[in-house]
């Protein structure tokens, strides 16, 4: 198998995830490296859409924010921050959202607000930002986050942006247009979500990884799928190209 | 014509931003008027209502200042980099006073300020439901669509007293040019109930009127015009010069301690009279590293018969 870095094999496996002529709500650093390596693979046609209202960038560097100038250059088109939430978020027209945050639960609920109470935080955390209209509009969430008991959490101190809240039963009298969570790629397994139930369920294992590996990493008792899958090893065109994406390796590490 | 709206920021700032006011210095990342935000600090404004989007390292110096009583706010991060550690030594330790906060998503922040453009009562927007937001913030409400029976999440308009927005050209009576990321810049513009334009440039009416298109603030909106080069620094104004993002780095650094970051307000903005001598005081070969390549647009026939 080709040697790659935890980082690395989170982009490639979120990478695969993405579809060619998918339009995709990109974030900065580990996002935005997945959305431009499916571009260079399967999905050449791909939109990338950021929040700051970049339509169909086409990044000649590594962006350093999602209002970054160089997503503006070349781009298909440029919005206002309302008409982009307006126009394409809640007009229903971003196929995937990449997600992050400090929290997510098993419902992939997911928490960038705060940890501790609201009123009296222990540690004030920046805020919804877009999460929450993302989580709310897109048809697939995608959260590619390191796999720490820190983070994965049965329930998050503060439900910021909306998983399947307290089940999907629930979830859907809510009439969210969105899809809800799709996929959780992490450094050490990738998890989807229950059909009926919308609880995180265990559904491929990275090279080397064990499920005991995984539940030692999560700290309720993990739902693994029946047909649990191991996810094809990373090709050296894969890591090559991440690589070349981030040469000094800024979100690569 | 000169409407006589051409003025510096000291005066700019001196007639419209008054202390308790209700304040958004506008820019998604791009054209962030720092060099207003210095202004106000120098002026030592108190009891502000500072609204954005994005509080960026600017509110977070304003709140290091005490200038600010509240933030009305839907991303608080220093973007690229991590934590706004002044905003948070607010909201965490009081220090330097103790800030309330009035937070939205993006789209709900965003839709406030289109309210407030459009003088809407309040904007129903598909967003806020199953989050914990709208539990916290009595502002973020409900009503039933009155077609399909739906409860649907709403919020209010926001009518900032003052607007500051930085454009990267305008002529004399504040008629905006605005290209790259237009951000909330218009949609602040109309909300407010004075608007500072600050520019880059200030070109002929002739210019503006070559290309109407790019106009996205006209003169009758705006109450001052400030010519402002350098303007956005350390944010960036599309084609004159681009983020420092080293800087957003070192803030992180700079603002470990409130001491710190003290010092550093004593030095780049009490320690400067404006924004000429901030952008003297910087080292020539930054501001060079600043400059971006060209890349110019087709021109577009606007003719007539």
């Amino acid at each position: 198998m080709v040697d790659c870095t935890p980082s690395e094999l989170m982009v490639i496996v979120a990478a695969r995830e993405l579809k060619d002529h998918e339009t995709v709500l990109v974030g900065v650093g580990i996002p935005n490296l997945a959305a431009n390596l499916a571009r260079k693979l399967q999905a050449p046609n791909l939109n990338m859409v950021y929040e700051s209202g970049a339509v169909g960038s086409n990044p000649s560097r590594m962006p350093l924010s999602i209002g970054d100038p160089c997503l503006v250059t070349g781009a298909k088109s440029v919005c206002s921050m309302y008409e982009q939430f307006a126009y394409y978020l809640q007009g229903g027209r971003i196929d995937v959202g990449f997600l992050g945050g400090a929290q997510i639960d098993k419902y992939g609920n997911i928490n960038s607000t705060v940890i501790g109470s609201y009123k009296t935080p222990k540690v004030r955390l920046p805020g919804s930002g877009g999460a929450c209209d993302i989580a709310s509009n897109v048809k697939k969430i995608i959260v590619v986050t390191p796999h720490e008991k820190r983070r994965f959490v049965e329930k998050v101190d503060f439900l910021t942006s909306p998983g399947f809240v307290d089940g999907k039963a629930k979830w859907k009298e809510l009439k969210l247009q969105g899809g809800g969570p799709y996929a959780v790629i992490t450094n050490l397994g990738t998890l989807k979500f229950d059909d009926t139930t919308g609880e995180m369920t265990l559904v491929a294992l990275h090279p080397g990884v064990t499920v005991e590996k995984i539940q030692e990493n999560t700290p309720w008792k993990l739902k693994v799928a029946d047909n649990l899958e191991q996810t094809p090893p990373p090709t050296e065109e894969e890591v090559a190209m991440v690589r070349s994406l981030d040469p000094t390796r800024i979100y690569l590490g | 014509m000169d409407s006589g709206k051409l003025m510096t920021m000291k005066e700019a700032v001196s007639k419209f931003v008054s202390d308790d006011s209700t304040v958004y210095l506008a820019g998604f990342t791009h054209m962030i008027p720092f060099a207003a935000g210095h202004e106000i600090i120098r002026q030592r404004r108190k009891g502000l209502t500072l609204c954005r989007a994005t509080p960026d390292i600017i509110y977070d110096q304003m709140i290091a200042a005490g200038c600010a009583k509240k933030l009305v706010f839907s991303y608080a991060g220093n973007p690229g980099v991590g934590s706004l550690r002044c905003f948070r030594r607010a909201l965490e330790k009081g220090q330097p006073k103790p800030l309330e906060i009035d937070e939205y998503s993006h789209f709900g922040l965003s839709g406030r300020l289109f309210a407030g453009a459009t003088n809407m009562p309040f904007l129903p927007m598909r967003t806020n439901v199953g989050s914990d937001l709208p539990s916290q913030n009595p502002n973020m409400r409900t009503v039933k669509d009155p077609y399909t029976g739906d409860e649907i999440s709403v919020v209010p308009p926001l009518r900032p007293d003052v607007a500051v927005v930085h454009v990267q050209r305008a002529d004399v009576n504040g008629n905006a040019h605005i290209w790259g990321i237009v951000g909330e810049q218009k949609d602040a513009a109309f909300a407010s109930k004075k608007v500072i334009l600050t520019c880059e440039e200030i070109v002929d009416e002739a210019v503006i009127r070559s290309d109407p298109n790019r106009t996205l603030i006209p003169d009758f909106v705006v109450h001052a015009v400030v010519h402002e080069p350098w303007c956005a620094h350390p944010s960036y104004t599309q084609g004159y010069y681009d983020r420092d993002n080293e800087f957003y780095m070192q803030w992180d650094e700079i603002t470990k301690e409130h001491d710190m970051t003290m010092k550093y307000l004593e030095e780049w903005v009490f320690g400067v009279e404006n924004r000429a001598q901030y952008i003297k005081k910087m080292p020539a070969e930054k501001i060079h590293q600043l400059l971006p390549k060209a890349a110019y647009s087709t021109p577009v026939n606007y003719g007539s018969v």
